[in-house]
This record gives structure tokens, C-alpha cells and sequence, in this order.
């Protein structure tokens, strides 16, 4: 079958012929299955009460993750397995442990977000046994709670995993070789187009059918992850037509740590990539664990995050730093481009009509270099940025500056490097007087703007700062403020 | 249910009142099964509406066409003012100051101006933006300053609050300083955004769901509109997904236009914005300019306060009055001003009306009551905490007792509260390792503070201070509850159903807890003011003591015993040397035609409150309370992490210490966003562009303290007979997160050796933190 999506909807095989492109996981469960238990908070993929987990296949084994269903598009659902709150207690009545912990706890109030709380604390008991109160507060920061405090909702996290029983109670431990044999078979290597009234959807079958999709159609939109995209619909009110998903390619979903660096799939979400990138580059995992919530990171791909071109995307000032490159598709073949050139102006990319972005290269750091990316945010989690500095540093064996690399994100229009600042360093002893010296060399690479999320002033004044707190980590200073350390 | 548990002669019955009881939705929340307003099986028919919103701040309607929109199909009706069949007016206050819908004239960005009826909500929402809409622009302001600047006019008359001569005293105070302090705003976030349903019936009659604070206002509003009267209207709420305020008047537009369009389509009709237009188009907590002068001696002992309370209102009066009272009654925080002049200036502005927030204006008087303390310490080189014991209210006799509002401070037990915690969180020697630390971190910086609450419970319109229950109790011995109270999450239906578990000696399993509705219980308050409990918990057992005195009447007859000799027994009744079990005697009663049902009723005794004189007891008791923050800084980026908070809070004799803590801790960290990450930001144009959680910062698990002890005050037992002798809880704990605001004030203090009084407004953002190290370096 070529015009139909299929998947498991908690126990139900579903298959849908009739899916508009942009219909959303939390519209279908609410309005067509009266599943109401999953609930919507914000339609921005924010809050986290619409969390269900979504089973995928990722190299034959069943990976089940939180995702915001508010955002998240049917078409994308295609050989997955759909969970929502309401298949997480036993047939009986009886609680899930991580229900009951959470009643125990006192850790719902109004209980409108609480649903949301079991799909996240869920994920987080299906993936990992022992977490700490740092992977508690990591596993939480898609979920908002105004009543609570959250303290009830840690503790009930810490609990169930310090009481936790046979898995053999849990519905997904359960039947889980089941499910992967129904989402083995679900899988589907030819195209699907889905025509409806008020669009199509396309699920290209391979890369080459992609990229022939795309020839055809140079105006759809792509969509892997809908953290953007979903945006665009469900608060800008958008009409997309036709809708190209690419979440399902897994000839995008590989990430590999090679010889010289990184080649990441535009299909890697930032969840599947946090490992292999934070294992070479510890700096840049942190700032992954900042980017959005769980919910977004299990969605989200680091190909969209550049793809879409961002002044304040996250990632692409730290791999411009690092001297990444993009590699673009089409059917007239692939072409290489320095990331850095990639981004043209505001919303503007080096992307040409047909292309899509296949995959990105991202050299490691060399040895003797210094790398830190810093994110300045309102609240210190799940927030945009408001500026974000990417530092790369290569001294000589007199301690001058031999090579530096600056860019910086919710500066300018595009992600920028900072050149200005860049040529007063080069050469320079790299000591507190040059730092002094060529702060102000930053007025002249950027004037950025005043918003909701800070006055120009602060952005000019924190980007400077940010150049301190480089010179002094490299010096051995603390400069830097952790929340994610172990509380006594 | 099981009526074998009721034989079982137990020692004590489940879920008696000061139990440590879990929600009563506890396992419905998690499970999903809880249903919000939206989560009801939709009658046949059900239609969905949708907003169209003004795209400027201040202006005239030139022209509007709607023709697009009312072509769009699934469109069935496009609704404006003119189409109200009573008063296009949903003003809470009977001041006829705010139009459902509006007509000539716009006063904020995204006011409704029309209404689409459709289908689907999705068709709805998009037809609603095909309007055509031709304005003639108005000069506009947002903010205070831009108030001030142009001269605008107040939305309600103002108050003032004197006693003593502060003019005079300032001048022979041997120190004076003035200054002036902003604080911002606040979403209130609700999870569950505004809902109705209206489901239209014969004659007049129309059945409304809505997610309100306050049923009897719909109930009112929609009578308004519809021009019918309240007793065709029934308003019904089980729970909402939160309120802290929000939904004490601002469901009324949305249960209104589902109402309208109700009646006029003979449909059922939701009404449920996004949450874009649910935080543009619904008020919030009130932004304040505080103006002030100190008069104080060297000790810092305060002489008189000068102040003046600037709030901006939005665009009509809704409940900015008694919002900008209760910061007047709260400007004394735990202090007594032997000399002192207040008085309040509700500033009308171009932006949504402002509305009720947990804590009611109460949270902005007391932030600038603190920082006078911190003026006085950083002016006189002393710990804040000092300045503020030496400032405390004093014990009756010590003739430091009396309020700006003239009602006597009978009750108080601060210095004992201050006292444990002061000594339970180390404060001295903690302060100490900072001072210490400071000296030595060159960009990491410290700071603690310890502040105090003191938080006058009752509605200050005195009439409000009422309740109603009705119980009825089955042959079966099952119990049916119901009173006028709301329940958004604060544990209130689970505490009076407790209250009645304890009144009749039966396990709470039996008592079944039943959506609020004006048809049961009428003429109610707002659950609103933290006085849920204080006011329901009495009408519940006040209609328990009524079938129970007949109950005794009854048994004592039959049996020929006295009545005191009838003794209500955990799930039994003993009568003389018998006993029954509850169901069964029960139905005796019945049999015997005793009535088993009644309406409990209260009113709160004591209080009286003359606004124009500026004189009265206003508030039936204080709560208290405090909290010891500390905090570290980056002064570099102005980013901060809360390490560790400690409270000791006074809720009296608990209802229910687990319900108590919860409110609590969540008060304490909805306070610490108000003052930290949540900023509200309006553009040059008028529009709120901080208007979704992507933009608007709510604290997150990870924002709260690294270290977080709360403890109950378990000593503590309201003075007053409430009832189980507990105390409010709702909104004092609110203000326990002054602290932390204190507490990153003396870490940028220390940038400049604490000589200075870092003025830090809120919230304090980071780059409002930066600002103020900025400023320090300077200094």
C-alpha cells in the first residue's frame, strides 16, 4: 500500500488513508479517539502536557521517546507505536508504579499537566534505572507545572526508581518483541502519498525518491522533527501544501564519530546525537541538554536546526566555530558548503531549489585546542536564546593566539562570526590586558537588537563578558555557574 | 459501595479532618481520567467559537467587514456587539466599563471584537482572521511611565491610608531617603487555558461549563447579556486545571459568547482559545510603580513611610480596585510605621485588564515594604534582617500594633517564626561564610536573605465573606457534598469533604464530592482571597451540625436516652448502651422521617471595612510565615542559581498538612518566578509579544531550590475560631520568595562592598541583575 500511514495506537494496529498533511498526534487523539487524558497546554511544543512516548525502530531495537504531540504531525507517525497516558495503567485499575509514586508524592494539584508528568517520568523509567536528580530535572524540562513547585514530581521520580519492581509488570516490557515484529512489518520502502482536500502528504521511500520529490515539487516543505514547522500551523495558522516528511529516512539517521570528526545525518535527532557528540565533545553536550526539552530533542534534528536558518538556532554557531561543513542533495547530485556560508541573511539560505540537506561534517577539535560554547538564556532551561557564543582556540607555544574562531547566535541575522575581534587576537598574548584590549573590537562586529528576550545593550554587554569567562576557564578560574552537579 | 466497612468498629475513620490525605483526584490525574471542561463527551451538534481581536492598541473602528469571514465555509455565525441581547458589557463590577465585544472604539491590542461560530474550532480560528477591519489610530500607552507622562485618567476611584502626621515625622526623623521601585507584572499560566460550554434548553434556560473561580459571576454575566434572569442560568464546574486568580473574572467573555451564540443557534457552543489569545486577551497580575520616602534614625528604626502605589490597570477598572487596596493594606508587610501615608493611583493603560493574582496586589505592597528594609540596612550599614526585627509589629500592650488601616495586630507570632527559622536554617553563621566567600570569588558571587510574611485573611468587600454547602445524606449512609467553593487544584474540595468525614464519624470513601453549581448552592463568592476552606469548610460542617442535631433529636426520642448520650463513633453511632452502624442508622432516621439533608451557611465574623475613611478591620486574621534563600550569581551574564531555600509557614492547625505543604512549596515557586524569569514585554505598538510559554518563562524543575525545606509551623493554632483552628494558605506562602529576590540583591551588593542599596526591580531577570552589578561598579 502506497496511500495509507500505519502504526499502533497503544494496543490498535491503526492505518489511516485519509490524513491532511498538517494534521497533528494531539488533534487525532483528542478529537477523533477521545483520548482526552493527553491534554493541550500550550500547541507550541512548550508545556508538555501533550506528551506521549512514540516507539520507533532505531537499528532493530525499540527505542520509546517522549515527544509533543501538539506539534507532532501524523505524517510522521508511520511505523511507530503511538503511547498515550491512557495505556500506562494495568486493565484493572492498578497503577503504574510511576502513577502510584506520583500519588504518593502529592505531586498533582489542578492535574492538568499531570498527564504529561507520567509520559516524561515514563520515558525516563523505561531508558534508565538508576537516574540521578540531574537526569530527573533533565527528563522534566518539557513539562511545566504551575501548582506544584515540582518538588512533589522529583521526589516521585526518585522514588519509583529506588522501589522499582519486575519490569514484567510494565505494559511496553511486556510486549515489546511483539511490537517490534508489528512495527518491523508496518515499514515501508516505496512512497506514500496521501491526497486530501487540503493537501498532500509525501513520504519519499528512499533518498533518490526524495530527492526526485523535491525536483518535482520545489515549493514543499520538509519537515523532519516539526519543532518549527509545527509552529507555523498551529500558531501562524499556515496552509502547507504539498508536506515532504523525512523522518522515517534511515539513510538520515546515522551519526558517525570517524577519523577526523563527526558526519551527522540531517534525520539525527539531538537526543540520538547527545552520546557520540558529548562523548568527543563534553561543551557541546551541555549545551544539547539546554536545547528545548526531551519532548523537542527526541523530535528536533540538528539538520533542521541549520536547514531552517535561524538567526538564533543553537547549533550552528558552535559547528561554525569548529569549521563544519553542510552537504546538500539534490537530484543533480550532492555539493559541499562551509556552514559558515551557508547562511546568506535573514532567513535566507544557500539552499537551492530541489536541495535538501543530507548530512553535516563536523571536525573535532584539534588536540591543543581550547572549544566552549556558552548559552545565555532568560530561564536557565528550555528557553531561546538570547545570545549564544561559540569559542575556538589555538595558542602557540609562547602562548599567543595562533588561531581563533567566534561566532555567535542572537547577534546578528545570521549565525556570525566575529572577525573583528577574531584579527585583534591574532598574535596577541593571550592574557587579561589583550582581553581587556580587544573587547570592544565586538561594536564593531555586531549591533544587535533589543526584543522580548534582551535589550541590545545586554546582548552587547554579555558578549564581551562571554570572551572573560572564555580567557578565564582556559586559565583555570571558575567562571561558570552549574545547576547539573549532585546535590547533597 | 461496600457497606460491610461501616460495621467494622474502627478507632479512627479515614480522612479525618488534619490528615495528611492525598488529592481526591489524586489517581484520576495521573491515569488521565480527570475530565476538564474539554475532556466532556461534546453533545450533538456542539459548535466551536472563536475570537476576532483588534490589531491595535487604541483606536477607532473606521469600517469592518466581515464579509470573508462569514463566507468561509463551516462558518455558521459571525457575532459583534451589535448582535448582545442585553448589555454588551462583562464588566465584574457592575461599572459598565468593558464591552464583550467592542464596538466604535479599541482600547488594547487583541481585545475581541467579534466572534466566529464554526464547525470546528480550526475553522473557526482561521475565518476569525479574515476580517477586514479599518482603524483610525489613537494615541496609546502601555506602561506607567507612558500613563504618567499623558496624564491618564484613573480607573477607579483611588485610596489612602494615613495614620499619624508622616509629613511632619519626616522631618524630624534624623534620616530621610526616598526612591522608587518597579515591579512587574505576571502571567498567571494556568495550565488549562479559559473554557465554556453552553448548552441552550427550553425557555430562557441555558447550561453553562465553565473553568471559573467564580460560577455565580457567570451566572450574573450571562443573565447581563442575555438580558434573562440568574434563575435560567445554572453554571457548573468540577475542577479547573489551575486559576491562581485568572479565572475569578476573566471567563466571564467566553461564557458569555458561548451563551449568546447558545440561545441563538439553539446549539451547543465551546469556547476555547489558543493560548496566544488566552494571554492576550485575559488580564494579569498587576504591574506597580512604587514612589517612597523614609523617615528612620540611625538603628534604623522606621520614623514614617511616604508612598505612593502606581499600578497599571489596562483598559477598565475589572477588579483594580480592590487589587490596588489590598497593596495599601500589605505596604506595612510585617512592619509597624508609627507614622504613615499611602496611597494607591490605578492608572489606566492601553493593555488588557489587569485582574486578580494569588496574593491580590497584597505581593507588590509587601516587595516595597522590603525594600524599605533595604534601604535602611545598606543606608545604615546593617543585616536587613536586623532592620526588620527591630521594625516587627509588636505584642498587644507594646503600642506597636496598630495598621495603617487602624485594625490592631492581635495574634502575632512572627518573632517566634522568624526566631526557629533564623536559627533551623544557620542564618548567621551562613551569612557569614558568604561575606567570606564574596571577599574571595572575583565573579561568582553570594547572597542570603531572610524575609518575613504577614498576610491578612478575609475579602475586603465585606459582603463576599459567605459561604453555602448542601449535604444531603442517603439511606445508604453515602453522603453527597457540595458547596459553593471551586476547586483549581488547592486540595479545597478534598479539605471540606474532610471537614464532613469528621463532622459525621465516616470514612471519607463515603462522602462523595460533587461539581460546583449555582443550582445547588447559590449567591457564592468567589473561591478566591485564600478563603476557600476557611469559608466553605464552615457551611459544610455547619449543615452537618444541622442533620446531626436531628440525627441526636431522633435517636434520643426513640431510644430514651439523653441526647448526650448519643455519641457519633468512627462509622457507628452509639445510642445509650447500643450501637449501630452508621447505615443503619441512618435508616431508622429515615424511616422515622427525620430530614437528612441541609444548607450550611457562614459568614465570617468580626470584620467591617470603611473605604472612604480609610478605617476598619478588614481581615479576620493574619497569616505568617518565613523563608531564608541563598543564592549565587555570575556577574559576568547576570545568571543565578537559587542553592538553597528553607520556610517555616504558619497554615494553623493543618486541615491537611500534605495539601498545605503543596500549596506551599508551589506558591513559594510561582513567587520566585514572578520576581526572577517571568517578564511581560509589550512592543512599541502595544502588543504583548511575551504571549506564549515560548516567550513567557515560568519556573521549570530545574529553577527550583537546589536545596528546598519547608516545614509547617505545627505549633501554630489560629487565635480565631476557623475551622479545626487552621489558617489560610492560598496566597500567603506566595510572598515567601521576597527572599530570594533579597537574596540576589546582596549578591550584587557585594560588588560594591554592600555600600550601596542595589534598587533591583523585578523580575530580576538576568540581564536586570547584570544591569544592577553594572551599576554597583559604578557606584
Amino acid at each position: 500500500m502506497n496511500d495509507s500511514i500505519r502504526f499502533i495506537l497503544n494496543g490498535e494496529d491503526i492505518t489511516l488513508g485519509d490524513v491532511r498533511p498538517t494534521e497533528t498526534l494531539l488533534d487525532y487523539l483528542r478529537l477523533k479517539r477521545r483520548l482526552t487524558g493527553t491534554k493541550e497546554g500550550c500547541a507550541e511544543g512548550d508545556c508538555g502536557a501533550c506528551t506521549v512516548l512514540v516507539g520507533r525502530l532505531i537499528d532493530g531495537k525499540l527505542h520509546y521517546e517522549s515527544v509533543n504531540a501538539c506539534i507532532r504531525f501524523m505524517g510522521s507517525l508511520n511505523a511507530t507505536h503511538v503511547v498515550t497516558v491512557e495505556h500506562v495503567a494495568a486493565k484493572d485499575g492498578t497503577l503504574h508504579p510511576v502513577q502510584q509514586a506520583m500519588v504518593d508524592c502529592h505531586g498533582s494539584q489542578c492535574g492538568f499537566c499531570t498527564p504529561g508528568f507520567i509520559m516524561s517520568m515514563y520515558g525516563l523509567w523505561l531508558s534508565n534505572d538508576k537516574p540521578s536528580r540531574a537526569d530527573i530535572e533533565k527528563a522534566l524540562q518539557g513539562n511545566l507545572c504551575r501548582c506544584t513547585g515540582y518538588e512533589p514530581i522529583v521526589k516521585a521520580a526518585e522514588q519509583v526508581s529506588h522501589t522499582r519492581p519486575s519490569a514484567l509488570f510494565d505494559p511496553l516490557e511486556k510486549t515489546r518483541s511483539e511490537i517490534i515484529s508489528r512495527l518491523w512489518a508496518m515499514r515501508n520502502s516505496e512512497t506514500v502519498t496521501i491526497t486530501t482536500v487540503e493537501g498532500r502528504l509525501i513520504l519519499p521511500g528512499s533518498l533518490d525518491a526524495l530527492a526526485r520529490v523535491l525536483s518535482e515539487e520545489p515549493n514543499a516543505t520538509i519537515v523532519a522533527g516539526s519543532t518549527d514547522v509545527g509552529l507555523w500551523v498551529t500558531k501562524q495558522m499556515r496552509a502547507l501544501d504539498p508536506v515532504v516528511f523525512i523522518n522515517h529516512l534511515t539513510d538520515l539517521q546515522s551519526i558517525t564519530a570517524g577519523d577526523g570528526g563527526f558526519t551527522i545525518g540531517a534525520g539525527v535527532t539531538y537526543s540520538r546525537a547527545f552520546e557520540t557528540i558529548a562523548g568527543k565533545v563534553p561543551t557541546l553536550g551541555r549545551l544539547i541538554n539546554r536545547i528545548g526539552g526531551d519532548q523537542v530533542r527526541n523530535m528536533g534534528t540538528i539538520g533542521g536546526n541549520i536547514a531552517n536558518g535561524s538567526p538564533i538556532g543553537d547549533m550552528p554557531p558552535p559547528l561554525i566555530a569548529l569549521g563544519a561543513t553542510v552537504k546538500l542533495r539534490s537530484l543533480a547530485g550532492t555539493r559541499m558548503l562551509r556552514l559558515e556560508d551557508f547562511f546568506i541573511d535573514y532567513g535566507k539560505q544557500d539552499r537551492r531549489p530541489g536541495e535538501f540537506v543530507e548530512s553535516i561534517f563536523v571536525p573535532y577539535p584539534a588536540e591543543e585546542t581550547q572549544f566552549a560554547v556558552y548559552k545565555i538564556t532568560k530561564r536557565r532551561d528550555e528557553d531561546i536564546t538570547a545570545v549564544l557564543g561559540a569559542f575556538y582556540l589555538t595558542l602557540d607555544g609562547e602562548g599567543d593566539v595562533n588561531d581563533i574562531r567566534i561566532a555567535f547566535g542572537g547577534m546578528a541575522a545570521t549565525p556570525k562570526r566575529a572577525r573583528n575581534v577574531e584579527n585583534a587576537l591574532m598574535g596577541r598574548p593571550w592574557n587579561e590586558q589583550t582581553i581587556e584590549e580587544v573587547r570592544a573590537e565586538f561594536d564593531a562586529d555586531f549591533q544587535p537588537l533589543s526584543d522580548w528576550r534582551a535589550t541590545a545593550e545586554y546582548r552587547q554587554l554579555t558578549t564581551k563578558n562571554l570572551l572573560t569567562r572564555f580567557f578565564l576557564e582556559t586559565s583555570g578560574a571558575p567562571a561558570e555557574l552549574h545547576r547539573f552537579e549532585e546535590v547533597a | 459501595m461496600d457497606k460491610s466497612t461501616f460495621a467494622d468498629p474502627k478507632f479512627i475513620i479515614n480522612g479525618a479532618m488534619h490528615d495528611a490525605l492525598r488529592h481526591d483526584s489524586a489517581h484520576k490525574h495521573v491515569t488521565g481520567s480527570a475530565d476538564y471542561i474539554d475532556d466532556l463527551p461534546e453533545p450533538a451538534g456542539l459548535l466551536h467559537g472563536a475570537l476576532g481581536l483588534s490589531e491595535r492598541a487604541h483606536a477607532e473602528i473606521v469600517s469592518m467587514d466581515l464579509s470573508e469571514v462569514t463566507a468561509t465555509p463551516g462558518v455558521i455565525w459571525v457575532l459583534t456587539g451589535k448582535d448582545v441581547p442585553g448589555v454588551n458589557d462583562v464588566s465584574s463590577n457592575g461599572s459598565h466599563d468593558e464591552p464583550l465585544l467592542a464596538e466604535k472604539k479599541v482600547e488594547f491590542h487583541n481585545q475581541p471584537i467579534f466572534a466566529v461560530i464554526a464547525e470546528t474550532r480550526e475553522i473557526a480560528r482561521r475565518a476569525a482572521r479574515k476580517a477586514k477591519i479599518e482603524y483610525r489610530d489613537l494615541p496609546h500607552w502601555s506602561d506607567i511611565d507612558g500613563a504618567l507622562e499623558n496624564g491618564s485618567p484613573l480607573v477607579i476611584t483611588p485610596m489612602t491610608l494615613q495614620r499619624g502626621d508622616a509629613k511632619a515625622e519626616m522631618e524630624n526623623a534624623p534620616r530621610r531617603l526616598n526612591g522608587q521601585m518597579r515591579i512587574g507584572g505576571q502571567e498567571h499560566f494556568y495550565l488549562e487555558s479559559h473554557i465554556a460550554v453552553a448548552i441552550p434548553g427550553e425557555d430562557d434556560d441555558v447550561v453553562i461549563w465553565s473553568s471559573t473561580q467564580h460560577p455565580s459571576e457567570i451566572q450574573h454575566i450571562v443573565g447581563h447579556v442575555l438580558n434573562i434572569p440568574s434563575n435560567a442560568i445554572t453554571v457548573n464546574v468540577r475542577r479547573m486545571g489551575g486559576g491562581f486568580g485568572g479565572k475569578e473574572t476573566q471567563g466571564n467573555q467566553f461564557a458569555a459568547l458561548a451563551a449568546i451564540a447558545a440561545k441563538k443557534l439553539k446549539r451547543a457552543i465551546k469556547f476555547r482559545p489558543d493560548r496566544d489569545e488566552d494571554m492576550t486577551a485575559t488580564g494579569k497580575r498587576h504591574d506597580f510603580l512604587v514612589d517612597y520616602e523614609l523617615g528612620f534614625d540611625d538603628d534604623g528604626r522606621i520614623y514614617a513611610v511616604d508612598a505612593t502605589y502606581a499600578a497599571r490597570c489596562g483598559f477598565s477598572s475589572d477588579l483594580s480596585g480592590p487589587v490596588t487596596d489590598r497593596a495599601l493594606f500589605h505596604a506595612d508587610s510585617s512592619y509597624f510605621y508609627p507614622h504613615v501615608h499611602l496611597s494607591s493611583k490605578p492608572l489606566k493603560t492601553h493593555t488588557v485588564s489587569n485582574t486578580a493574582f494569588r496574593g491580590f496586589g497584597g505581593p507588590q505592597g509587601m516587595l516595597g515594604a522590603e525594600r524599605f528594609i533595604e534601604e535602611i540596612a545598606y543606608a545604615t550599614g546593617k543585616d536587613p534582617l536586623e532592620i526588620r526585627k527591630l521594625n516587627f509589629y509588636g505584642q498587644p500592650g507594646s503600642g506597636r500594633t496598630l495598621t495603617p488601616y487602624h485594625q490592631e495586630v492581635e495574634d502575632n507570632i512572627l518573632e517566634r517564626i522568624v526566631g526557629e527559622l533564623e536559627e533551623g536554617a544557620e542564618y548567621r553563621a551562613r551569612r557569614n561564610a558568604i561575606i567570606e566567600f564574596n571577599r574571595n570569588s572575583r565573579y561568582i558571587r553570594k547572597g542570603i536573605a531572610l524575609t518575613p510574611v504577614k498576610f491578612g485573611i478575609s475579602f475586603t468587600m465585606t459582603a463576599f465573606n459567605q459561604a453555602g454547602a448542601l449535604v444531603h445524606v442517603y439511606q445508604d449512609g453515602s453522603i453527597h457534598l457540595n458547596h459553593g467553593g471551586t476547586e483549581m487544584g488547592q486540595g479545597l474540595y478534598t479539605k471540606v469533604a474532610q471537614v464532613l468525614a469528621d463532622s459525621f464519624q465516616v470514612d471519607i470513601e463515603h462522602v462523595k464530592i460533587t461539581a460546583t453549581t449555582t443550582g445547588k448552592v447559590p449567591n457564592t463568592s468567589a473561591t478566591a482571597a485564600s478563603s476557600g476552606s476557611d469559608l466553605n469548610g464552615m457551611a459544610a460542617y455547619d449543615a452537618a451540625r444541622q442533620i446531626k442535631e436531628r440525627l441526636v433529636a431522633f435517636a434520643a426520642d426513640k431510644w430514651g436516652v439523653p441526647p448526650t448520650d448519643v455519641v457519633f463513633l468512627p462509622n457507628r453511632v452509639r445510642v445509650g448502651d447500643k450501637e449501630f452502624a452508621f447505615a443503619d442508622f441512618v435508616k431508622q432516621a429515615y424511616l422515622a422521617r427525620v430530614q437528612l439533608s441541609a444548607a450550611g451557611f457562614y459568614k465570617t465574623p468580626k470584620i467591617h471595612w470603611d473605604r472612604a475613611a480609610g478605617r476598619g478591620t478588614p481581615f479576620y486574621y493574619y497569616s505568617y510565615g518565613a523563608a531564608c534563600s541563598e543564592v549565587s550569581i555570575d556577574t559576568l551574564t547576570g545568571e543565578y542559581l537559587i542553592d538553597r531555600t528553607d520556610i517555616l509557614h504558619d497554615v494553623g492547625r493543618s486541615l491537611n498538612p500534605a495539601i498545605d505543604i503543596g500549596q506551599v512549596e508551589g506558591a513559594f515557586v510561582q513567587g520566585m518566578g514572578w520576581l526572577t524569569t517571568e517578564e511581560l514585554w509589550w512592543d512599541e505598538k502595544g502588543r504583548l509579544r511575551t504571549h506564549a510559554p515560548s516567550t513567557y518563562k515560568i519556573p521549570l524543575a530545574s529553577d527550583r531550590p537546589k536545596v528546598f525545606n519547608v516545614r509547617l509551623a505545627e505549633w501554630s493554632e489560629n487565635a480565631e475560631h476557623t475551622i479545626g483552628r487552621s489558617k489560610a494558605v492560598g496566597e500567603p506562602p506566595f510572598m515567601l520568595a521576597i527572599s530570594v529576590l533579597e537574596a540576589i540583591s546582596m549578591a550584587v551588593a557585594s560588588v560594591a562592598n554592600y555600600k550601596v542599596c542595589p534598587k533591583l526591580d523585578a523580575p530580576a531577570t538576568p540581564e536586570r541583575v547584570l544591569m544592577a552589578v553594572e551599576r554597583m561598579k559604578r557606584a
